[in-house]
């Protein structure tokens, strides 16, 4: 992956619609161990199928915080600054399946919703979706760039 | 679920510093890229002090006090059936290295939905000085029996 610094985007050119970002994610069962690790999250669905099925799951799924954290990552990069992020909600609607062998691709498209011209912030509608379905609902972060 | 949980309080929890090597850590398990969760210099450049945490980072802090309600004998909340429904963060600020967190959550809203109960959990995180940080709000859903 390409490290860039970005300037702040420029709130005057931004149009309603605008996708501003596209990402894609190639999720492991590493990826879920290392998330465990760092969150401190360590429910076992994310790491022991026999455990996932006993509950009534297909198989270890991703942590929905690990989702919601990689899915803000875009505009994270696209605003310049983590700390441009005012706001940020998801709901959890579709848990995604992490095959051992071959893990999970998640996408993830940004697209501007809503402009406040008044609070110079831009609302970021994201959409995350893994085998062709979304897995977040009404993903939205409000970006201040004044 | 006890239904009379709604509007309860619970005490403060235990402060939480914020390491520059566990920002480095949760950042790596989000996938971010963004320098000034990384870089010392690019952070300072930037205007922080310190590493700026992923947006998401303050789950950690939340977690915290969920476990407070988790454990609480009369919320009488089954682990093993809670499901994450969605997840909010509301900034003033944003969570930086060397931050001393403390999390105070109050039970905003209990609901029934058919055999499941919901209940959301409003976490107000302050920093040393006792100023306002973030806001971390989750809902988690208890699956019924079915």
């Amino acid at each position: 992956m390409t490290q860039q610094t970005s300037a702040t985007p420029d709130f005057d050119t931004l149009t309603v619609g605008d996708v501003i970002a596209e990402r894609s994610y190639e999720l492991s069962r590493d990826s879920l161990v290392r998330y465990a690790g760092a969150s401190g999250d360590f429910n076992s669905i994310h790491y022991r199928d026999d455990i996932a099925t006993s509950v009534g799951l297909p198989g270890v799924i991703a942590h929905g915080m690990l989702t919601m954290g990689l899915s803000v990552q875009p505009v994270v990069d696209w605003a310049g600054d983590p700390a441009r992020v005012a706001d940020y909600q998801v709901r959890f609607t579709r848990p995604i399946l992490v095959d051992p062998f071959t893990g999970a691709t998640v996408s993830v498209t940004a697209k501007i919703g809503q402009l406040d011209a008044e609070a110079r912030v831009a609302r970021v509608d994201l959409t995350t979706t893994f085998n062709g379905e979304t897995v977040l609902g009404k993903a939205q972060v409000r970006v201040t760039l004044a | 679920m006890n239904p009379a949980l709604q509007g309860r309080a619970f005490p403060p929890t235990a402060p939480y510093l914020v390491g520059r090597e566990k920002v480095r850590e949760f950042a790596r398990a989000v996938f971010a890229t963004d320098p000034a969760s990384f870089d010392l210099d690019a952070a300072r450049a930037a205007g922080h002090a310190d590493l700026v945490a992923p947006p998401t980072f303050s789950i950690v802090v939340q977690q915290l006090s969920l476990d407070q309600l988790l454990a609480d004998p009369e919320a009488d909340i089954d682990f093993s059936r809670v499901v994450h429904g969605d997840q909010r963060f509301t900034f003033t600020r944003p969570v930086i290295a060397g931050d001393e967190l403390t999390g105070t959550l109050t039970v905003t809203a209990v609901k029934s939905l058919g055999a499941h109960s919901m209940v959301t959990a409003e976490t107000v995180i302050v920093d040393a000085a006792g100023e306002h940080v973030v806001t971390s709000t989750s809902t988690l859903v208890v699956r019924g029996d079915e």
